[in-house]
């Protein structure tokens, strides 16, 4: 299973990055892979434009093939795009990429069936 | 190349000697600092001497018609292209996804997502797509309303309930720009997208704003913004009296000419409860607005 965690820097001991869309980076995670001697984890930077944040991050998950994201809360355009690909989503993750996973693994984390965080910009203000 | 340096001279000197101010736009940075409470009294003092045009570019919340009281006779709609793929015909290349400044389409394995808030409907994603799979078709984002209001023209946009873009409005409003007379825009608050778009293009803008450390942190966000499109600023300070002097600091170090003060005074908060334009309510505010647009004059 190939898992998504957002996170502040790259690989399995840095900070969930709690928001989505503006993630610093995405760590990918195939969890068959994590007993053996190399452990497939790819941390990919996201460089998110000025908009749409939410759905060019939904758009990178989904062509990386992940099927699950771990994050902090995900904004209503990210958790179309997420769904339209049938990605499942756990938001409240927090500490390291590590202890995410573990309180994923472990049935910790709410799985959303709805977006869990604001929309940013669109409002009165960026456009 | 000496040519040409003298006719610009010569342009320059033109400019100075001729140039009147002919479009105010009047903002703030932060919201209910009496943005509509300058620029409506502005209209009607000005009025008297000259032709003016108001437009209410607060499109999200206009409530200058609740002073100036203006007769709507025409109202129209405005929109934008809205992209409609034909999945049959869509190939899943994705060139639309790439080209859209806005990240407003998505290709997520066979589905095609259109995120219609983020659209700014500028036709790439057509005109890029090689299978001819695109097509545009109009979506209301609100409406303008024109007519009279004190014996000028008003013009107000009003935001569709549940829209997120209003800049298309605020545009369309700016083409309506007549340069025969004196146009006071009514701008959105903040410094986002929409207040950059009221502003840009203004000769002046007049910022507004409280003596309160919300007021001043505010607005130094909008004179970033104002200085950001090159537009000249004065400030007027409402509510003068509260706070504390850290705003006229402020426009002191930065050069900022403050071009009013209005009190903060129960006379004039009555007046306003109750719909009535200061210069209406209270007359010797005609001659102090009526001076405040002579000041932005001395701009140029």
């Amino acid at each position: 299973m190939k898992v998504c965690i957002t996170a502040r820097g790259e690989g399995l001991t840095a900070e969930v990055d709690p928001t989505f869309g503006r993630a610093a980076y995405f760590t990918f995670i195939d969890t068959d892979t994590l007993g053996s001697d190399t452990p497939d984890v790819e941390s990919v930077a996201n460089v998110p434009g000025a908009h749409g944040a939410g759905v060019q991050a939904a758009q990178t998950v989904a062509d990386k093939g992940a099927t699950v994201v771990i994050t902090g809360s995900v904004g209503p355009n990210a958790y179309q795009g997420l769904a339209a690909a049938g990605v499942e989503m756990y938001t409240g993750a927090t500490g390291t990429v590590k202890q995410a996973l573990d309180d994923f693994e472990t049935g910790r984390l709410t799985r959303s069936g709805a977006a869990t965080g604001a929309r940013h910009g669109g409002g009165r203000g960026i456009q | 190349m000496a040519l040409l340096s003298e006719h610009k001279r010569v342009k320059a000197h033109v400019n100075v000697t001729q140039v009147v101010i002919m479009r105010i736009t009047v903002a703030s940075g932060k919201g209910g600092t009496g943005k509509t409470t300058v620029a409506t009294n502005l209209a009607i003092a000005v009025s008297e001497r000259l032709p003016v045009q108001f437009l209410d570019c607060d499109v999200e919340e206009p409530n200058a018609h609740i002073f100036l009281k203006p007769q709507i006779e025409n109202s129209r709609s405005v929109g934008k292209l809205l992209p409609e793929v034909d999945e049959e015909l869509c190939t899943r290349c994705g060139d639309c996804v790439r080209a859209c400044e806005f990240n407003a389409i998505a290709i997520i394995g066979k589905k095609i997502l259109v995120y219609n808030d983020l659209c700014h409907g500028c036709g790439l994603c057509k005109m890029v797509c090689p299978v001819g799979a695109i097509s545009e078709h109009p979506h209301e984002l609100g409406v303008i309303e024109t007519g009279t209001a004190h014996g000028f023209s008003f013009a107000r946009g009003l935001l569709n309930i549940g829209e997120a873009m209003s800049t298309p409005i605020i545009h369309e409003m700016k083409a309506m720009i007549d340069p025969q007379g004196l146009t006071i825009i009514d701008a959105p608050p903040g410094t986002g997208c929409p207040t950059i778009a009221a502003i840009k293009d203004a000769d002046v803008a007049i910022l507004v704003t409280e003596p309160t450390p919300f007021g001043l942190h505010d607005l130094q966000a909008a004179v970033g913004v104002a200085r950001s499109v090159e537009v000249p600023v004065f400030v007027v300070i409402n509510r003068d009296g509260i706070g504390d002097d850290r705003v006229e600091q402020y426009c002191e170090q930065e050069g900022i000419p403050i071009a009013m003060k209005i009190p903060f005074a129960r006379e004039i908060a009555t007046l306003y409860s109750r719909g009535i334009a200061l210069v209406d309510g209270a007359p010797e505010w005609k001659e102090r607005f009526q001076a405040l647009y002579e000041t932005v004059q001395g701009v140029v």
